[in-house]
């Protein structure tokens, strides 16, 4: 649009520009931190948007662009197939969208690095290092691309959530991801062969593959936030490759960010992030998976009714609600609100205590709940529910159980070993809604069902809230 | 100063920046804030844009083209759901 400018501003323009730049730079800064609180998040998420509109505007007006006919189609086409992703995505399946929105983000800077180095008419007069950022930002593209696909499909069930691998695996792919890197640097010295091009292209979108297939579904969050993480930095190396600091330090961000939240999550799960991508953890078949009651030698399960259970709590001072997956996949969300209403009318103290990673993704369970209008103030993280759990009456474990299983605590042995979970069976009764005592998604026993202070209410876990429910109203 | 060596200046300092804004981000946040920082690094939108409007050839403005369609869907999908769930965040009205 710079050629509706007077001559006069032209020579100002491409300072004015870099100077918008950094404004647009400290709306995503402001908005990052705003995101921090939960009364001022959806205020930083739209100091990110008016951050990301003021960049795109202002870079109509760079004098490189002179034509608008592709831009224009491409905002159009690629605004209305995200907001319609954005309007009708079920809460439930947003691990999958941020997957996909995330592969296209990748997948975006691969193309900026790939679009900026064909513009070029005689590649040899790129200097080593713009060659080096375009080999960068194509690898890291590329394989954010594909990664974030393959998750997808994980998440979906397009592709089986276990841990598919064999053995030397790993080696495979790092070797592959040396030998790109290798090809990079190869190709800032020889960028006219065309042939190293393809190849970097072509393995860096295997890798991508390769690298999340042996992941099992259960990490896939943990996947998904890493890849985040990637296309930050791809989008960073594409600022490289322009020149352009407005990718530069928004690509770096988010990098940055990624990365922690990567970490937050590990911790939660009590892995580390070598052993997430390289570990092949999670998604086997577990023993076990029988109906109701059958419990193996002297376990003896102890079931409860919905009327008895309704006696139980309605006298109780504290219960406490621990939401799982299960929960949101039998859409028992408002339900669960309703009974923890009818409970506060009777003087009950309801707590709902979230594991961080309950859900799908950590935090999911939070926005789960806000979909059902659960106010965030009655929400408590692990390390402030646990202290509670010896002073609960009742605690209503719902959907959930590999967070509260307390074999994390005691047994050595065992694969989630160490991860930090909900002390449930701290308190005197732990009422555990489930279909059936097949193990969870890390298949493994829990043996807080068998625990005499424990009983069962077996069920779907939607149904059985209103069962619940309505024998409150007889109470 | 060459422009590499400037330019990885502010990638580093951005780093810090980015870390220390999230490390103190509680874990009722996490789902949003992966969303809206994915929106955010569909700032590879500036770049799509001017591979995509600069003189260049057919297989630039095609590769452009493309590039800018994945950032929109990246940066307006990514800011609306993030606002939607943002949007149900409540506190207990009393």
């Amino acid at each position: 649009m710079s050629q509706f400018l007077p001559e006069s501003i032209l020579t100002f323009l491409p300072d004015f520009i870099q100077i918008i730049y950094l404004i647009a730079t400290a709306f995503f800064i402001r908005g990052l931190k705003l995101l921090n609180s939960p009364a001022t998040a959806r205020r930083g998420n739209q100091y990110a948007a008016i951050g990301m509109l003021i960049g795109v505007v202002i870079t109509l007006f760079d004098q490189q662009i002179l034509s608008f006919e592709w831009i224009i189609a491409g905002v159009l086409i690629g605004g209305l197939i995200g907001a319609v992703l954005a309007k009708k995505v079920e809460m439930t399946a947003m691990p999958e969208l941020v997957a996909v929105f995330n592969g296209f983000g990748g997948g975006a800077s691969a193309l900026v690095a790939w679009g900026e180095f064909t513009r070029t008419a005689d590649p040899t007069l790129i200097p080593a290092d713009g060659l080096i950022t375009t080999g960068l930002s194509i690898f890291i593209g590329a394989l954010t691309f594909t990664g974030s696909f393959v998750a997808f499909g994980k998440l979906k069930g397009f592709i089986s959530g276990r841990a598919i691998t064999f053995p030397g695996l790993n080696l495979i792919n790092i070797g592959s991801m040396i030998g790109v890197l290798t090809l990079v640097g190869i190709f800032a010295f020889d960028p006219t062969n065309q042939t190293i091009f393809w190849i970097v292209l072509g393995v860096s979108l295997l890798i991508g593959i390769t690298s999340v297939i042996p992941i099992g579904g259960a990490d896939m969050p943990v996947v998904i936030s890493l890849l985040n993480s990637y296309s930050g930095i791809a989008a960073s190396m594409a600022g490289f490759v322009l020149n352009n600091n407005l990718l530069i330090v928004s690509g770096a961000l988010v990098g940055a960010a990624g990365l922690i939240l990567t970490q937050i999550m590990c911790k939660a799960m009590n892995r580390s992030l070598a052993n997430v991508i390289f570990g092949s953890f999670g998604g086997n078949d577990g023993v076990g998976g029988s109906g109701p009651t059958v419990a193996d030698g002297d376990k003896i399960v102890r079931e409860t009714s919905p009327q008895d259970m309704a006696i139980q709590v309605s006298y109780a001072d504290k219960v406490i609600i621990v939401p799982g997956y299960g929960l949101a996949v039998a859409q028992a969300q408002h339900v669960v609100k309703e009974v923890a209403e009818k409970l506060e009318a009777k003087g009950v103290t309801v707590k709902y205590g979230i594991h961080p990673v309950a859900g799908r993704m950590p935090g999911h369970m939070n926005v789960l709940l806000a979909e059902a209008d659960v106010p965030y103030d009655q929400l408590y993280d692990m390390d402030q529910i646990n202290p509670e759990f010896s002073t609960t009456d009742v605690v209503m474990v719902i959907g959930a159980n590999d967070v509260v299983n307390p074999m994390a605590r005691t047994d050595p042995g065992n694969p989630i070993y160490g991860m930090p979970i909900l002390n449930v069976d701290e308190a005197k009764r732990t009422v555990i809604f489930k279909r059936s005592l097949s193990p969870g998604y890390a298949g493994i026993d829990n043996p807080l069902f068998y625990d005499e202070k424990n009983q069962m209410f077996f069920g779907d876990a939607k149904k059985s809230l209103q069962e619940l429910s309505e024998a409150l109203n007889e109470v | 100063m060459s422009s590499l060596i400037f330019s990885l200046f502010i990638f580093v300092l951005a780093c810090f920046i980015g870390f220390e804004l999230i490390s103190k981000v509680p874990p009722t946040l996490h789902t949003p804030l992966m969303s809206g920082a994915n929106a955010i690094s569909g700032i590879t939108i500036v770049g799509a844009l001017i591979v995509a409007g600069s003189v260049g050839g057919q297989l630039a403005h095609i590769i452009g083209f493309l590039a800018i369609i994945f950032a929109t869907i990246n940066v307006v999908g990514g800011f609306m759901v993030t606002d939607r769930m943002l949007e149900m965040f409540k506190k207990k009205e009393d």
